[in-house]
């Protein structure tokens, strides 16, 4: 004997949805067909829950909402390492999180896991790279750009541009000076 | 931002060296597909042929028979489909000098061989792991440099 079944595609989806998201005991909120928004962001382990819940009906978490995350922790730390002025008083674990509304734990975890380094080696990383920018362009001796980015001493700077490059910022400007050189002069 | 496997082209002569770099590689977090070529002439050949796509990365054994490492950095610098190719010197070589010139010839990471494969790895993952900044944060690659 056949019986026929009719049924609606989305009501369907809704309510497997709800039944699995149920099980976080969070506050939830489906919007249109393929979204889904929390009052409190879920933690790395509750998503993983949910992904592999989630699969077992086919439902697949986008993870570009996380890859978005992390361009957005990137490009708040760009902002503060390379404009003007010295970096804000607030520590940065604070302003991220207060920028981003997300707990520090959670952009620091999700950044790890995305990018193969740490939210703390990525700001050490650009503030060598402003530091390298400022070396060749503008002429900033080592003790001025130790304070534009908030070393405590021009041998801290040094230190690090050592560790990160494998260079001293001497043997750095060197180097940069006879590419120069030689471009210009072939 | 693309979780893509990294393009790596390896040019080396010694057999045991390519050996152990594949095995690390392997072994890192970051995923890679690694082509291998056995010196110079083989790798401008690979770089030079239309057909292959060109890789993120080229780990380059600066001591090779028939062209060298710094001979190849050369050509790679100098021409316009080449020249914004990532390139990792691979030397036995310490010296400041050495690691000067390469920079100077425009090597963006200077990699001494490690004597044991622990080392290796770590200073594979090291380059990749850098080198991978560099790829998804759009940064001035004429200024990247990396001696470890």
């Amino acid at each position: 004997m056949n019986v026929l079944i009719k049924y609606d595609i989305s009501y369907t989806c809704k309510a497997i949805l709800q039944e699995q998201l149920q099980k976080l005991e969070m506050d939830y909120r489906i919007i249109g067909l393929n979204e889904i928004e929390f009052k409190k962001a879920p933690t790395t382990s509750q998503i993983e829950q949910l992904k592999s819940d989630f699969l077992h009906y086919g439902i697949e978490i986008i993870d570009n909402q996380r890859t978005a995350l992390v361009q957005k922790i990137k490009d708040t730390i760009i902002e503060m390492v390379w404009k003007e002025n010295n970096l804000p008083s607030i520590t940065t674990s604070m302003h991220l999180a207060e920028k981003l509304n997300h707990s520090y734990g959670y952009l620091s975890n999700l950044f790890s896991e995305v990018t193969f380094t740490t939210i703390e080696n990525f700001i050490i990383f650009q503030k060598i790279e402003r530091a390298k920018n400022m070396i060749i362009n503008e002429d900033f001796t080592l003790t001025e750009i130790s304070y534009e980015l908030n070393y405590s001493s021009v041998a801290h700077l040094s230190n690090q541009f050592k560790k990160t490059t494998g260079l001293t910022p001497s043997a750095f400007q060197r180097i940069v000076k006879i590419k120069r050189e030689n471009r210009s002069s072939s | 931002m693309s979780n893509k496997p990294l393009r790596i082209l390896l040019a080396d002569d010694d057999d045991d060296d390519r050996t152990f770099f594949k095995e690390a590689l392997e072994d890192i977090k970051i995923k890679t597909i690694v082509t291998i070529v056995n010196d110079g002439i083989e790798l401008m050949e690979f770089l030079n042929n239309p057909s292959e796509l060109l890789p993120d990365v080229i780990f380059l054994d600066l001591n090779m028979p028939r062209k060298n490492g710094i001979q190849c950095l050369e050509e790679i610098r100098k021409d316009e489909r080449l020249k914004e190719l990532t390139v990792a010197i691979y030397s036995t070589s310490g010296a400041e000098r050495d690691i000067e010139e390469t920079f100077v010839k425009g090597a963006n990471v200077y990699i001494k061989k490690p004597n044991d494969f622990t080392a290796l790895k770590k200073v594979v993952e090291e380059a990749m792991r850098i080198n991978w900044q560099f790829h998804t944060s759009c940064l001035n690659k004429d200024t990247f440099m990396l001696s470890i």
